[in-house]
């Protein structure tokens, strides 16, 4: 554990990285970035926690079973986007046209539209959700491994 | 029903996935173990069935396509199109016959270890990790696509290795798949950069797209060179093969079949590179001897070094790679007269339908054998044969398993490695003598070690620390027998089996026609 | 010289393959061999992007892009899926080390070992 101005500044700056990693999720299909991008960013975040507290403080935060069920909640709903389209094909983009994401932008250079894209910014939300609990786990994990302890109690 | 034939080649593999993901929420909720087994034993009931429909599709109705993200499955080139640039299985009779392999092997395996796991702790990640390894191993079946079988590779081998360094207590299962994901990292990045080679040139990652568009130019032989060398090291081929003994002696038993299973698929992928995708451009002769001194070295290499073990699963991993050499060899043979249409009728067609033969023999004795010897370290607690002795008076049904694998590895007749080492070595023997005799001395020498380990571990004064030894739990024996009727089905019928299932994916193989038109039509 | 100049990353890729090979084969620490195998997969991440490029080119993203021509897009989902696959592989063999230390006390790869002949 480090020193108070740390964790204090630690504790304002997490919500800034939390919101950029946000965004470069939410808008993967406009600018450079997606899930796996955006919860690179986020677990950024989560590793300047583990070093101002100590891994022993953040384990109390981060339980494991919420990991893990984040983790599997994020593969299922990429999976059932996945399969909602199996009337056609698997993997068929079933949402354009339809209210939700289904504009079909212009062809060519021009500024982008949020809410274009069919299925993907759902699919990256949900890898998005994913990458942030398993490369947690995984920092957390290997933290608390090298120190002596182990993840579930 | 129609709906499932349709679709039941992303089917097979996308719902293991989605089973191994759903897995760790049921352990997590109040169902608990009981309820873990009884969906992982559903789930895969029910893919063995796709499984089942799928092979009697493949066989009536020919290569079925399956394009992901079109507006019809088949719609691999759409209107317009001159390249496929969506991504595509493609499954003809070879890559449905390593599917019927796999999906034995597991289903045997998943019920092996039912009983076998209890005890251990986290148990829902090593249910999660056999799925995800056997989703990966479908895809890898399955790709039309070479950047989907880097991925599939990389998968299988990340699930393996998790699973080979499950027990985490003990320093050698560490190492062991220590070595098997340092080795898979590097090959992998090989079989990326010759990904990265063919891209460049031809703009398309598609098998059949690559096929069709093929100039054989010195890219083209670096990109195969590395994509060779990159199976070789993933199938424990003979100069590459240092690591499979450490990696197959320590993963635990439900889990040593499924990566055996996984050295052969990329057998498999070294198939589909060389026929299908280079095809006849290649020197067929040259390349077809490579592949021919490689098996060699392995049977010979494999045979000698498993003689002199103690450790009884080590032993049989060295017999896994001298097998191995047994299945290069039949496949070689048929590689280096390619060209030659008079010697492919003759003696090719066989050589490469024994070889072919050879694997789903293999893969199920070899399991059968893996599986015996675990139930003994089950019981006992040790993998030494200078320690044990006498078990034959107390565990009769894994005596009589370890007897039939034995018999049936050394080729001796009602079992089914004798069908296909007389393939091989009638075919072989056509094409050179002296290899031929080399594969007869193996497989003696192969029947005189597992003679040994018999009298020593099986036969033999009752020891005195062994006299409570019981036998192995139900779950394992059923496990273990479903393995041996296959091997006593395939050893009395092997005609059936040749005509029905071997056959077909010996003319998929040859014919690389049939495979770039099922995707690109008619396009010149 | 110009050839090295105008390939420039094609010569940086292959100097750190090469380099990453010495370090897998020569070296004994278990720590400097995934230090080894991740340059390998970084050598190999530039050459499948540097192959994509094409003079003059901008990113390929349409959100308010010059006019001209793009760089081809599908190396770079390519060295994406692979990077993502290199975090999970390096990920497992960092785990499998520490295990490795905790239970014989010595990351030297000669001395432990436990599996031999």
């Amino acid at each position: 554990m480090l020193s108070k101005i740390v964790r204090t500044v630690a504790n304002q700056l997490i919500l800034f990285i939390l919101i950029f990693g946000l965004y470069v999720i939410a808008h993967g299909h406009l600018t450079p970035g997606g899930g796996f991008q955006g919860g690179a960013v986020v677990v950024s975040g989560v590793v300047m926690l583990l070093v101002a507290f100590s891994s022993h403080d953040l384990k109390k935060s981060l339980r494991e079973p919420v990991l893990s069920i984040m983790e599997s909640t994020g593969a299922l709903i990429f999976a059932i986007l996945g399969f909602a389209g199996l009337g056609t094909v698997f993997f068929y983009n079933f949402l354009v046209g339809s209210p939700i994401f289904g504009r079909v932008p212009p062809t060519g250079p021009g500024p982008g539209d949020f809410w274009t894209g069919g299925f993907i910014p759902l699919m990256n939300f949900a890898v998005g959700l994913k990458v942030i609990a398993g490369l947690s786990a995984v920092i957390l994990a290997i933290a608390l491994f090298a120190r002596g302890e182990e993840m579930e109690e | 029903m129609d709906f499932l034939v349709t679709h039941a080649p992303i089917l097979i593999v996308a719902l293991p996935l989605v089973a191994a993901f759903v897995i760790p929420l049921i352990s997590i909720g109040r169902a608990g173990d009981r309820g873990r087994d009884i969906f992982s034993l559903a789930v895969f009931a029910f893919i063995a069935f796709l499984v089942a429909i799928l092979v009697q599709n493949v066989h009536t109705v020919g290569i079925r396509v399956y394009t992901f993200g079109a507006t019809a499955p088949e719609l691999a080139l759409p209107h317009g199109y001159m390249v496929p640039v969506r991504i595509i299985f493609e499954v003809d009779s070879m890559s449905i016959f390593m599917g019927i392999i796999v999906t034995t092997v597991a289903l045997a395996a998943l019920i092996y270890s039912l009983h076998f796991m209890k005890g251990q702790t986290g148990q829902a990640r090593f249910y999660s990790l056999m799925f995800l390894l056997y989703a990966a191993m479908m895809g890898l079946a399955f790709t039309g696509d070479m950047f989907n079988l880097f991925v599939f590779l990389e998968i299988a081998s990340i699930a393996g290795a998790g699973l080979a360094a499950y027990r985490t207590n003990m320093a050698e299962a560490v190492e062991g798949g220590f070595k098997y994901i340092v080795i898979s990292a590097i090959s992998a990045l090989l079989v990326l950069f010759a990904i990265g080679i063919l891209y460049a040139q031809y703009n398309v990652l598609s098998i059949a797209a690559i096929a069709h568009y093929m100039q054989y130019t010195t890219l083209d032989m670096i990109a195969l060179g590395l994509l060779a060398g990159a199976f070789v090291i993933k199938l424990a081929g003979a100069p590459l093969h240092m690591w499979a003994p450490d990696t197959y002696t320590v993963a635990p038993a439900g889990a040593t079949p499924i990566i055996l299973a996984a050295s052969y698929m990329s057998m498999y992928a070294l198939y589909r590179v060389t026929f299908t995708m280079y095809g006849g451009q290649i020197d067929t002769t040259a390349i077809g001897w490579i592949v021919i001194i490689v098996g060699v070295l392995s049977m010979f290499i494999g045979v000698m070094m498993a003689v002199h073990q103690t450790d009884i699963k080590r032993m049989m991993a060295y017999h896994a790679i001298s097998q191995g050499g047994y299945m290069l060899l039949g496949v070689g043979v048929g590689l280096a007269v390619l060209a030659d249409p008079v010697a492919l009728a003759n003696y090719g067609r066989d050589a490469m339908t024994g070889g072919i033969f050879h694997i789903i023999n293999h893969v199920f004795y070899k399991a059968l054998l893996f599986m015996t010897a675990e139930a003994i370290f089950f019981r006992i607690g040790t993998r030494d044969t200078n320690k044990m002795g006498g078990l034959a008076r107390n565990m009769k049904w894994t005596t009589a398993f370890y007897v039939i694998g034995a018999l049936a590895i050394s080729g001796i007749p009602p079992f089914n490695g004798f069908a296909s080492k007389l393939l091989i070595y009638e075919t072989v023997l056509k094409f050179s003598p002296v290899l031929s005799v080399i594969a007869m001395f193996v497989s003696l020498v192969t029947l005189a070690s597992f003679a040994k380990v018999f009298y020593a571990a099986f036969t033999g004064p009752e020891l005195p620390a062994f006299r409570e030894v019981r036998e192995v739990p139900k779950s394992m024996i059923i496990g273990m027998s479903i393995l041996a009727a296959c091997i006593i089905f395939l050893g009395l019928f092997p005609g059936l089996v040749v005509d029905n299932i071997v056959a077909p994916a010996t003319n998929a193989l040859i014919d690389q026609a049939g495979y770039i038109n099922a995707v690109m039509g008619a396009v010149p | 010289m110009e050839h090295v100049a105008g390939n420039f990353p094609f010569v940086a890729s292959a100097l750190l393959i090469g380099i990453a090979f010495y370090i897998i084969l020569f070296k004994r620490n278990l720590i400097k061999l995934i230090m080894g195998i991740a340059m390998m997969s970084s050598g190999v991440n530039l050459f499948i992007v540097a192959l994509g490029y094409r003079t003059g080119g901008n990113a390929p993203i349409y959100t308010d892009v010059p006019p001209g021509p793009m760089v081809l897009s599908v190396p770079q989902a390519l060295t994406l899926t692979s990077i993502v696959i290199n975090v999970a592989v390096l990920a497992l063999m960092l785990t499998m080390v520490i295990h490795t230390y905790r239970l014989t006390g010595d990351i030297d790869s000669e001395k432990s070992r436990k599996l031999k002949g």
